[in-house]
């Protein structure tokens, strides 16, 4: 059998990542090294994984590669298949961009204390991780490569280390990672004995009966789930994505999630390779609550960052219901709605690695330009960074799920395979499916609110502090890796017959079915169950619309184009100042009134000593309290248990080391 | 019979923007009938839109380039949404390019920048009323949507034209769904719209205000796209219900004289729908912002029990 060309490039773009990270551990006293050289190798890994990427899904088959690593009696597997070529892609094409924004933004760290080759070093190898876990092909490389993955990105979110908030996300990052890799590496471990193997192989050759292959999937529901930042196992994703370097949390929310969702894909799809519709209302269910809280929280912040995180805590929920919503359908028979919304789901993920990496990026030009990161202290930034403005606003109506951009495209995909349920036989898994799409429905314009208050605060009106209102343009390149992205966002919502075309290819491979009809209409039209079911016609929308305002400009603005400038003039008030402005606090205050019961909100006013007022506002998640307080109390009672056998004494400890010989010698006989 | 189908598109795309004003002239003659006034002519939106596009745009030191923008994306966003939904005829082109929930999106875009708009030049009323607006909109979305999927899931189609043939086709079958659904989306579309009791389009008492707040400092021709915009809404809402709940008269054909009897009845129920309008809104005071959620939960509650009800009564119809 000869290596597929695409397998050729996908070992080259993990080549040029650990290029990256070789050079940059090397190149000790020299930081400029990691943004001339190593920055644009992560570029051109990307590239090259892009195009293996591609290759493999427009080309079809799957390409196997054995490396002599790894166990002496289990070589490291390796599998190209149509499934982690599109992970391929969407890995590769985030970390193009990040590549090329990469040289600009780092740069302001050249002069500060930070360890430079740290930064480079753990870049480089937590690409190597994503991208070797998308390829393995058997257990014992996935963990490996997962492990990379977790560590490596473990590094660099206590990467600003100075900060005692840091460490400690840092820690819970790593905490909550290692239990979530705990409980894939079960999952794996039942799998493997059922299928005599760690190969992926053997695993997809194994009978399980139901019950043992519902124990696999939440074992690995929780796994992924945990990685994926679903609610409740997302406590840790708002803490750690935010405090890493912003290129870093771009590939963090943008790709790291996606590679949870890749795992998922692969053991529950591929690997236990049977459905059950129970599984389907269970990440439904978790999906939707994911949805619904990750917008909500995303709502309440005023830190962009935060905001930001909690937002792909929403988004992977979108990507769950889909996935859900799959297996529902595949688990009752209808293969080709349960193909349809697999790759609505899939086509959010390729989404929201675009937009959030590009919203993340734009974040960190902020924070480069006017080192700020919270909202209340921005204000007025479109006038001062066009550029940046303009990509941040593509990605806030991308990620709002507004017409003609890609979020709406994914969206409305979903929308299409819920409403489908009318085919489902059980008329309670009918009327459930339609209110998850209305839940995904009040997500969708609970984030549209959030990103007007995210736009609208930071990049409109007047700065609220003195180094925003200064902020200067962010250098080219910076410039760039925000526009590639943009420009992806764009195109992909105007296109998205093309890129159906592509993804077909994927559940084609996974489940032999795929969307017959979606683009039998020609290019023009997306018809995903048939044309008289449901038809959009992107480009048709996006060619009127502008054509419509080109028009409306030179109707309107022809004769009459005296436009004045003058005060606002604001009810006839005092001309505003800057502080009068409507704050991101309060901005949500509405919504923290209307869903307040979902948190632990205290808020007040009170006066002080000095006879002035004094606003206070905190907010905590309610899941601390109710999953994660308990746990940590037991956790901490059986180690105080423990602790007793810590007497001290010698003879105590010998005592006890005899039980175990003997326990050990009992068990083995 | 192609370019014959994009004329009656564009026909009908213009018709919308002639009569929207009118709808919005006819709502304020009844309501000042109701309230024993005389009230202006039908035909003073025209004139008002006239007179603000005549007029000089001023614009706010702080404003920026979005804030120009602005006025025309919302209007032409608005004004493409109502493109797709029926009004004399049903089987047009622009049916297929957009369907409900395309027309949800691009209503979307409009508040979008709407409230942007609102945000821009950096007043507290601005940022008040685009506060209030997501979040009216926001609670209004999934009632909305929630009625739509009880009317898709019955005509197994998102697409307008379609459900409005499969209502066309099936008779006068006595739906509870379509009663709950249609109660629903009323009370969605007086929220859309900024109406009595959830907003007073004839406000700018500072406090209780929502869209005007968004666009307290437009003026000039930017005034006037964005009232215009405002009215396109109205009618399209308008249309919605009258076309998709009581589709009766709609042209299924092309030719003059089925177009006309449509174009006459949809006016015809577009006026009812007026008076209903001003009726309720004569008879009832705006509610605190706070008591709005308690409104469009009942909104959702009915478009729900439209969907149960369709799920329990209407199975295998």
């Amino acid at each position: 059998m000869t290596t597929h060309p695409a397998l050729v490039l996908a070992g080259l773009s993990i080549g040029f990542a650990l290029a990256s990270s070789a050079i940059s551990i090397a190149a000790l006293w020299m930081p400029r090294v990691l943004r001339m050289v190593a920055m644009p190798l992560i570029a051109l890994s990307g590239l090259s994984a892009t195009a293996a990427g591609l290759l493999i899904m427009i080309h079809g088959g799957v390409s196997t590669f054995e490396l002599p690593l790894g166990l002496p009696w289990l070589p490291w597997h390796i599998r190209i298949d149509a499934l982690s070529g599109f992970f391929f892609c969407v890995i590769g094409v985030v970390s193009f961009a990040v590549g090329v924004y990469g040289p600009g933004y780092i740069r302001s760290f050249e002069n500060g204390r930070d360890s430079l080759p740290a930064l480079g070093g753990f870049t480089g190898l937590f690409l190597v991780g994503m991208l070797l876990v998308v390829l393995a092909d058997d257990a014992f490389l996935f963990m490996v490569a997962w492990e990379v993955m977790s560590l490596s990105s473990y590094f660099l979110v206590a990467f600003h280390h100075d900060n005692a908030a840091n460490r400690r996300a840092a820690f819970l990052y790593l905490l909550m990672a290692h239990i979530g890799g705990l409980a894939i590496l079960l999952g794996f471990g039942v799998l493997a004995s059922f299928g005599n193997g760690f190969a992926f192989d053997a695993m997809r050759g194994a009978h399980l009966s139901f019950v043992w292959a519902s124990v696999t999937f939440a074992l690995v529901f929780i796994g992924f789930g945990m990685k994926a930042g679903l609610v409740p196992l997302h406590a840790w994703l708002p803490e750690a994505h935010p405090v890493a370097p912003s290129h870093i949390s771009a590939l963090m929310s943008g790709v790291m999630l996606k590679v949870a969702v890749y795992g998922f894909i692969r053991v529950v799809f591929d690997l236990i390779g049977q459905f059950h519709w129970q599984w389907g209302v269970v990440i439904l269910t978790i999906g939707s609550i994911s949805a619904i809280m990750g917008v909500l929280f995303a709502m309440m912040q005023s830190d962009l960052k935060r905001l930001l995180a909690y937002s792909s805590v929403e988004n992977l929920g979108i990507i769950f219901v889909g996935l859900g919503l799959s297996i529902l359908f595949l688990g009752t028979g209808q293969m080709a709605l349960g193909a349809l919304a697999f790759v609505a789901a899939l086509y959010h993920t390729i989404n929201h690695a675009l937009f959030k990496s590009l919203l993340f990026l734009g974040a960190g030009a902020i924070l480069h330009s006017a080192n700020e990161h919270n909202m209340e202290k921005m204000g007025g930034l479109l006038r001062r960074m066009p550029w940046t403005g303009g990509f941040f606003l593509i990605g806030c109506i991308s990620i709002s799920a507004l017409p003609p951009f890609n979020g709406f495209v994914s969206e409305w995909l979903t929308f299409q395979a819920a409403l489908q349920s009318w085919q489902l036989e059980s008329g309670v898994l009918r009327s459930l499916v339609p209110i998850s799409a209305a839940i995904l429905a009040l997500t969708g314009a609970l984030v549209a609110a959030t990103f007007v208050k995210v736009y609208g605060v930071s990049f409109l009106g007047q700065a609220r502090s003195r180094p925003v209102r200064r902020a200067r343009l962010v250098p080219l390149s910076m410039r760039y890796g925000q526009g590639i992205l943009a420009l992806l966002c764009v195109f992909l919502g105007v296109l998205p017959t093309s890129v159906l075309e592509l993804i077909n290819v994927v559940p084609l491979q996974l489940m032999g079915h795929g969307l017959v009809h979606a683009t039998s209409q020609g290019w023009l039209w997306l018809t995903p169950i048939s044309p008289q079911t449901a038809s959009y016609g992107a480009f048709l929308v996006a060619v009127a619309l502008v054509a419509a305002l080109i028009l409306g400009l030179w109707f309107f603005g022809r004769g009459i184009r005296r436009t004045r400038r003058c005060d606002a003039w604001d009810c006839g008030f005092a001309p505003p100042v800057p502080s009068m402005q409507y704050t991101a606090t309060a901005f949500a205050q509405p919504f923290r009134r209307v869903f307040g019961l979902l948190f632990h909100i205290n808020e007040g006013v009170e006066r002080q000593n000095d006879g002035r007022q004094r606003y206070s506002l905190s907010m905590k998640d309610r899941t601390w309290n109710i999953f994660y307080a308990p746990v940590a109390r037991a956790v901490e009672a059986a180690s105080r248990r423990v602790t007793r056998l810590q007497s001290g004494n010698v003879r105590i400890y010998l005592g006890w080391s005899l039980a175990t010989l003997l326990l050990l010698l009992w068990v083995i006989a | 019979m192609i370019i014959e189908s994009w004329v009656l598109v564009l026909l009908q795309v213009l018709l919308y923007a002639a009569l929207a004003p009118l709808l919005t002239g006819w709502i304020r003659k009844v309501k000042a009938r109701l309230q024993n006034r005389r009230g202006a002519s039908i035909f003073q939106p025209y004139r008002e839109l006239y007179k603000l596009f005549t007029k000089e745009a001023r614009m706010a030191h702080t404003a920026s380039i979005l804030y120009r923008a602005a006025p025309y994306i919302v209007f032409v966003a608005t004004w493409l949404a109502a493109s797709a939904i029926p009004l004399v005829a049903t089987g047009l082109p622009t049916a297929a390019i957009a369907d409900v929930i395309v027309i949800a999106g691009l209503l979307g875009l409009a508040r979008f920048f709407l409230a942007l708009a609102g945000m821009d030049v950096g007043t507290a009323f601005g940022g008040m009323g685009a506060s209030r607006e997501m979040l009216v909109s926001a609670l209004a979305e999934p009632a909305m949507l929630m009625a739509m999927f009880t009317l898709a899931m019955t005509a197994h189609t998102t697409n307008l034209s379609s459900m409005v043939d499969y209502q066309m086709a099936s008779g006068n079958i006595l739906r509870p769904s379509y009663m709950f659904a249609l109660a629903g989306l009323m009370l969605v579309a007086i929220a859309e719209t900024g109406r009595i009791p959830v907003d007073n389009p004839a406000t700018h008492l500072e406090l209780t205000m929502i869209h005007e707040a968004m666009i307290l400092e437009y003026s000039g021709r930017h005034l006037a796209l964005m009232e215009w915009a405002a009215q396109l809404k109205l009618m399209l809402y308008g249309t919605l219900l009258a076309n998709i709940f009581f589709p009766w008269g709609i042209a299924l054909k092309a030719d003059m004289p089925s177009l006309g009897i449509g174009l006459l009845l949809v006016m015809i129920k577009l006026a009812v729908l007026g008076i209903v309008l001003a009726a309720g809104e004569s008879v009832l005071a705006k509610m605190r912002v706070f008591r709005v959620p308690a409104f469009l939960n009942l909104a959702f509650l009915l478009a729900l029990l439209g969907l149960l009800s369709h799920v329990i009564l209407e199975v295998g119809s």
